[in-house]
């Protein structure tokens, strides 16, 4: 099956699919081959990704470039420098339009009009992030997701102490909430997602000072916190959802190399989307490498995560050009 | 689970069966309670419980709303701080830009109207496309004249339409129709609002608690208002005593300046938002 459409179908929802036996390249079946015979001590393995774990060096970068970009937006306002105006739904950049996707796509189909403006805005956006890897914009923008992150510390810490546990949803339902999103904003002609959107809501409180809405950001922190991990991102937004299908041809992935894995799994536990990763499990990569999904936020965490750098970030046809 | 003992395969399948199905049931019931707290947004749409004046060129308020794409551009530019974004608590159009003209009214001190140029989605437009019709009574009969710059070779401000109109709600409490003067800021000490005045300053409004009035007759709403032409106090018999009162004219684009100087609590004069001329 063409590789665009099962990352397709697995981000609306569906199950990651097994290879078939047909579709295992040459090179991978031999991989697989000599690593059914290959004996791991996998508590060493886990040791060896917890010690690599610490250096965290996508972490970071992906905190500073969050926080900078976030930061900007507040000190443009706050001393009138007029770099980066507006918010995250839309603003402008040293003059320059750019409007959220998703926040855009909204307004189109409230108000049925579009004017020069939102048009270049939003495509700006969308070439930016067709070639930064779509959801890229979750993880390395949306400021809910830092504070998401910090709650899924707390929900992961609670977890292992038995005081709370998981409970996962289907996928699916964020294709229908998104379907009915739009729906919603045709018929009532009003962006009703904006109304509960937590990036919109955090980013303007960011910019323009806190409202009483960051008291409906602080339910979902802790409906994630005490009920499901990451609820808000895996499950309901479909600001993720129109991001990861603008990143669907994205040439920035995260990619897999199945001859360097060691199959320990400490890359799926650390993954907001671990349905992505599920080439990881021994046996399931029919290819000796592979590009991760386009519901792949690009966070960096299993690149962080993986001793033994099966997990890197790569772009397209950079390495053939260098 | 793991200290369970190993269950029998057909029981495991159940189990497995058991949790599918409450996952599908917990589903269900997360999309439906999403979708129920969002549709909380549609209150805006469904005429809220407070009519809001919205920044010059706004499109009529149903459009408005489903065009604004609540990041507040308009918010930045303006340079006295008269436009901000709604809360939850106000009709749930949350990041929705208004003017509260009572604690800072729009002066046009920015002189060319700039919220309508920071506007990315046409929801502020100096000139509404054909298929987005406006209310005749809100087009205003000739390009509003800014006092602020009429000596200037382009003295108009460009704005076709007017964002409401300026009301005397309260006549028994104006100063002016008692005879009274006023003396002092003309909204006490405490009162953060900016005014542009163009003896003191052409380009830097001011608080206005730092320009005193000493006056024999109120007229603050009169001299203080932005744009020429719009109101003027006028002399009426009443009772068969001659009195003076503050008058609105066409003119008037409802910027709401009237209503944040108005030194009577509350305020005597007022802005109605998004009403029309003769309307």
């Amino acid at each position: 099956m063409n590789k665009y459409l099962e990352s397709m179908r697995v981000m609306l929802g569906a199950a990651p699919r097994r290879p078939e036996p047909v579709e295992y390249t040459e090179e991978a079946k031999t991989i697989h081959f000599y690593k059914k015979n290959e004996k791991l001590d996998f508590q060493a393995l886990r040791l060896e990704a917890h010690a690599h774990q610490k250096k965290r060096i996508w972490l970071k970068r992906r905190w500073i470039t969050l926080l900078a970009i976030n930061l900007l937006f507040t000190v443009s306002f706050w001393l009138d420098i007029q770099l980066l105006e507006g918010a995250l739904t839309a603003s402008r950049l040293l003059g320059f339009h750019l409007i959220d996707l998703n926040s855009a796509l909204q307004v189109m189909l409230a108000h049925k009009h579009i004017i020069v403006n939102l048009l270049i805005g939003t495509g700006t956006v969308f070439v930016l992030w067709l070639l930064l890897g779509g959801r890229t914009f979750c993880s390395w923008v949306c400021p809910y997701h830092l504070v998401a992150e910090w709650a899924e510390k707390l929900h992961l810490y609670l977890v292992s102490k038995k005081i709370v546990s998981d409970h996962t949803f289907n996928r699916r339902v964020r294709t229908v909430l998104w379907v009915i999103f739009a729906a919603l904003a045709w018929v009532t002609g009003y962006t009703v997602f904006e109304t509960i959107s937590p990036t919109g809501i955090v980013s303007r409180a960011l910019i323009y000072g806190p409202g009483l809405a960051l008291g409906w950001v602080v339910l979902l922190l802790l409906f994630e916190v005490f009920y499901s991990r990451r609820a808000w991102c895996r499950y309901v937004c479909p600001i993720g959802l129109t991001y990861g299908i603008t990143g669907v041809f994205s040439p920035l992935h995260v990619t897999y190399k199945l001859a360097n894995c060691h199959h320990e799994g400490e890359c799926r536990k650390v993954c907001e989307v671990p349905h992505v990763l599920d080439c990881i499990v021994k046996g399931r990569a029919p290819a000796a490498q592979l590009d991760i999904g386009a519901d792949c936020t690009r966070c960096g965490m299993c690149v962080d995560v993986c001793p033994s750098g099966a997990l890197t970030f790569e772009i397209k046809g950079l390495r053939k050009l260098m | 689970m793991n200290t369970e003992k190993p269950t029998p395969p057909p029981k495991l399948v159940n189990k497995r069966k058991l949790e599918d199905r409450r996952r599908f049931l917990r589903s269900i019931i997360l999309g439906a309670a999403m979708l129920g707290i969002s549709t909380v947004g549609y209150i805006p749409v469904a005429n809220a419980w407070k009519t809001r004046m919205r920044p010059p060129g706004a499109l009529e308020e149903e459009d408005f709303l489903s065009s604004c794409i609540k990041c507040g551009q308009c918010v930045q530019v303006c340079p006295v701080q008269a436009i901000k974004l709604d809360d939850l608590d106000q009709g749930f159009g949350i990041g929705v830009p208004y003017i509260d003209s009572r604690s800072q009214a729009c002066d046009f001190s920015c002189d060319a109207v700039q919220c309508i140029l920071a506007c990315p989605t046409g929801s502020l437009a100096y000139k509404k496309p054909a298929f987005l019709p406006t209310r005749s009574e809100m087009v205003m009969a000739n390009p509003p004249i800014l006092l602020a710059k009429e000596k200037d070779p382009e003295p108009t401000l460009n704005l076709k339409e007017r964002t409401g109109l300026a009301v005397l709600v309260k006549p028994e409490i104006c100063l002016a129709r008692q005879g009274k003067g006023f003396k002092g800021a003309a909204r006490g000490h405490e009162f953060k609002g900016t005014l542009r005045f163009m003896e003191v300053d052409r380009w830097k409004p001011i608080p206005l608690r730092d320009h005193p009035f000493e006056l024999e007759l109120c007229d603050l709403c009169v001299r203080t208002c932005p744009i020429k032409g719009a109101i003027s106090l006028e002399s009426v018999e009443e009772n068969g005593v001659m009195i003076k009162t503050p008058v609105v004219h066409e003119p008037c684009v409802g910027c709401g300046v009237c209503e944040m100087v108005c030194p009577t609590e509350p305020a005597a004069i007022v802005v109605e938002a998004r009403k029309g001329w003769g309307a």
